[in-house]
């Protein structure tokens, strides 16, 4: 099945080269040579076209059923609960004493796009990727479990939202793989991820339009011979210029959204670094495709798995929410110490009522939105139908993120303004909230 | 494990009561709206029924509510908190105001239950229990109170003025709070258990409202008021170390309640204006972006968000209370989100509805102004954000006013 686009350039060739060596008008007039030589040209011209698409990833076998990840798992009794599992507790004082420590005193400098490749390899201590890739190919994973990557973004989100989302991608390129991939797609892309190198991967879907419509996209792929063909363009994907594999949502003719498996090496692909209101960290790109040709074996899935766009485009919005709850967290605690200890007046601020409530209403909304964001996961975890809930977890946050970003800056009036504080950084950060679609699959 | 339904049993409770509250309570809501003294006999089957289940050991009276304990079993229990916010938050989405007058759940109940002896809840059981505390010139600062009440032989004498109680007129019992000592502040203030009829205490006025009107709400004097002196609550003596923890802790409990009651009004609302909206051709399917989908079923999305938030956060502080955990912070922000969005969504869902929701031939028009009630009593928005303001600032009273 792999093989299907060089046989036929191949087999077109040695059909060629039987009918040139049988002919008697290149034997009788000594062309036998220049047409073996002419011959040979060709079949390694196509054989070569042929290798360029062929794929890199190799998998030794694919995944049995019982390999895969687990799905709809239910909580052992059914009670409105909000305890962590030991686990998620667990990875919680992990991943946020990682945030604190190595993620916070780095976020400033990391604004001007620059990220250090030492800072990848202590992500890839943590195994975020390796979390969400089954056991049976050497990954940590046994379940699909959307609360736990929900908290994995709050978490890593504490330290920099920037960066949570390139710590982050990978493990986006995984879930959409263990939820929509074909057996044989994982068995085959999921390996780099438990590699002793970080191994960057993102999803590709935002285009970059003010009507952007996640369920209306205007990158097409056309089915070819061989595959696939796509053109269009795709923007704010995070670790674009680095990632080896991506995922590019398409519009596939006559059946609508699919994903398709991109390798970095197909030609036709053209990567441009963006530059937006933040986020710089998190190496958000554009990627235009020109007649790029996908194989078969790259559609999301192929004949095996039933793709919902709609499920993707969720999964991933209950992501960026996590993203927002960390971040917001980092506002509302930060503006706590520093009204606490700033002097007006004759006291701190935070004695004053109008201050004051003003970080009650913070923390009030944050809880909202935590609720909301962590009603949807669960939800989702479980097997139950989530869009409802997804779909008002994203309208609480797109709208209260921002506000406790923008109150964030006013706590701090002046100093709120200035780059010496990170409250101006989250500002910038907490407006993608409501805008980013398909970043991090939970 | 985060899971964030309500179980089945829970569920049930829940059905049951929305099967009162649609059959029992809807239909005399507006009766009881237009009729405001009017008592609303058809409520006391409903006390027999309630009184059966509560002597059964439902504990599902305002009786109920309390702060668990920290069992040896690390069990996560739903248990009587969260099936009394449950059932209000149905109760109230059929009539808020007669959700206040069913006859035996009282506010005075739950102080009741909450600080007396074994002995004064023999001696008070299935009475209706009414609390009286505000007064004309103390409201949000209860601590300011000016009723008096001395011991003279064995009795207690009150004296003062008391307003805004609700089922004051109704109720078998009113608990009053008094203070033994204005000199000493808010640990002299104690409650004392009056029966409805005793000489000296006086109904003298009940107030005409915005909303709520079913439930009657009586100013009441007393004027040498001469009770039993062992109907105080709680300890006599005067313990100045001790803030007023013991009946405050009742309010933990009960705020939860109040934010259940905001967010049963505002879903009955957001219930109506759909089906109403439905009938002229609008249906709510979550579908499109937020910004190209029509403002009328955007400012439907925004009003359910909110209402879905105020509601677990209700569940999460009753979640607490159930297991043990402290959740004064969170009780409050239960109440102050529940509180403002309830009455933001009446009011809009008049405003979408047109005529429609501002006749009289809708209840509409009328839980727009029931909701008002549940941002003002039992600790104002502006209480509640200094509650959760100075948990969150780790700020003390004389610190943050």
């Amino acid at each position: 099945m792999s093989n299907n686009y060089f046989i036929k350039p191949m087999s077109m060739a040695l059909e060629m080269l039987g009918r040139i060596s049988s002919s008697e008008h290149v034997n009788r007039w000594k062309l036998r040579e220049p047409a073996l030589k002419l011959v040979y040209q060709g079949m390694r011209q196509s054989v070569r076209v042929g290798k360029f698409v062929q794929s890199r990833y190799v998998a030794p076998k694919s995944l049995k059923h019982d390999e895969t990840l687990k799905k709809n798992i239910l909580p052992k009794k059914d009670r409105f609960d909000l305890t962590l599992t030991r686990e998620q507790q667990m990875v919680r004082d992990e991943l946020l004493k990682f945030s604190k420590q190595v993620i916070r005193p780095i976020s400033r400098d990391v604004d001007s796009g620059e990220v250090s490749s030492d800072f990848f390899s202590q992500v890839n201590e943590l195994g975020l990727a390796l979390s969400g890739v089954p056991e049976a190919i050497k990954g940590a994973g046994t379940i699909r479990s959307p609360i736990s990557n929900v908290l994995m973004a709050e978490d890593l989100s504490y330290g920099d939202m920037s960066l949570a989302i390139a710590a982050l991608a990978p493990l986006a390129f995984v879930n959409t793989m263990t939820e929509f991939g074909s057996r044989d797609q994982q068995a085959r892309y999921l390996p780099p991820f438990t590699d002793e190198n970080f191994f960057p991967a993102s999803i590709a879907l935002m285009e970059p339009e003010a009507r952007f419509n996640a369920n209306k996209l205007k990158t097409v792929a056309v089915p070819t011979n061989a595959g696939f063909r796509l053109n269009g363009i795709k923007c704010m994907v995070p670790l674009g210029m680095q990632s080896e594999l991506m995922i590019v949502f398409a519009d596939l003719l006559d059946h609508g959204p699919r994903g398709f498996i991109l390798e970095k090496h197909y030609p036709g692909i053209h990567i441009e670094k963006e530059k937006n209101m933040g986020l710089s960290a998190s190496g958000m790109s554009r990627i235009v495709l020109t007649d790029v040709e996908f194989p078969v074996a790259a559609l999301l899935g192929e004949q095996e798995v039933h793709y919902s766009h709609q499920r993707m485009i969720d999964l991933a919005r209950i992501g960026i929410c996590g993203c927002a709850l960390g971040t917001c967290q980092a506002v509302l605690d930060f503006v706590i110490k520093y009204a606490n200890e700033r002097i007006a007046f004759g006291e701190p601020i935070s004695n004053r009522q109008a201050i004051a409530f003003m970080i009650a209403d913070m923390a009030i909304e944050l809880e909202s939105m935590r609720m909301l964001t962590y009603r949807a996961a669960s939800r989702a975890e479980q097997g139950l139908p989530f869009h409802r809930e997804t779909y008002l977890a994203q309208l609480m946050c797109a709208q209260r993120a921002m506000q406790i970003g923008t109150d964030g800056v006013q706590i701090l009036g002046g100093h709120g303004f200035v780059c010496e504080y990170p409250v101006e950084l989250w500002y910038r950060q907490l407006r993608a909230v409501g805008i980013l679609e398909g970043t991090f699959v939970v | 494990m985060i899971h964030l339904e309500i179980p089945k049993k829970l569920r049930q409770v829940g059905d049951m009561a929305h099967a009162v509250a649609e059959g029992m309570f809807r239909p005399i809501s507006r009766k009881y709206d237009r009729f405001e003294h009017a008592y609303p006999e058809e409520l006391d089957m409903l006390r027999s029924i309630l009184q059966g289940m509560a002597d059964g050991g439902s504990g599902m009276g305002a009786d109920g509510l309390s702060q668990k304990k920290k069992g040896k079993t690390k069990e996560i229990k739903n248990g009587n908190n969260m099936a009394v916010v449950l059932n209000m938050m149905e109760i109230c989405w059929g009539d808020s105001g007669l959700a206040l007058t069913i006859p035996g759940q009282g506010l005075g109940n739950a102080a009741i239950a909450a600080v007396a002896t074994s002995e004064q809840k023999k001696r008070f059981d299935g009475k209706w229990a009414a609390m009286a505390i505000t007064e004309p010139d103390a409201g949000s600062d209860s601590a300011a109170i000016k009723t008096t009440a001395f011991l003279d032989g064995d009795k207690w004498v009150l004296n003062g003025e008391k307003i805004f109680v609700t089922c004051g007129e109704r109720a078998d019992l009113v608990v009053i709070w008094a203070t033994l000592d204005e000199s000493l502040g808010r640990a002299a203030i104690k409650s004392f258990v009056v029966e409805k009829g005793t000489p000296g205490m006086k109904v003298t006025h009940l107030e005409k409202k915005l909303g709520i009107r079913a439930s009657d709400t009586a100013t009441i004097i007393l004027d040498n008021c001469r009770i039993p002196r062992d109907n105080i609550l709680g300890s006599e003596s005067i313990d100045t170390k001790k803030s007023f923890a013991g009946v405050m802790q009742t309010f933990d409990n009960t705020r939860p309640v109040v934010a259940a009651m905001s967010v049963g009004v505002a879903k009955a609302a957001l219930d109506l204006t759909c089906e109403l909206l439905n009938r002229e051709g609008l249906s709510f399917k979550y579908e499109g972006h937020r910004f190209e989908i029509p403002a009328i079923e955007a400012e439907i999305y925004k009003m359910e968000a909110d209402l879905e938030a105020a509601r677990l956060l209700m569940f999460k502080a009753a979640w607490m209370a159930d297991n043990g955990k402290p959740n004064s912070k969170e009780a409050s922000m239960a109440k102050a989100k529940a509180g403002r969005v309830g009455n933001e969504i009446t009011l809009r869902c008049v405003e979408l509805c047109n005529s429609l929701g501002y006749s009289e031939n809708h209840l509409l028009e009328k839980w727009a102004r029931d909701s008002k009630i549940f941002d003002i009593f039992e600790g104002t928005q502006q209480i509640q954000q200094l509650v959760v303001a100075r948990r969150v600032l780790k700020k003390r009273s004389k610190d943050l006013k």
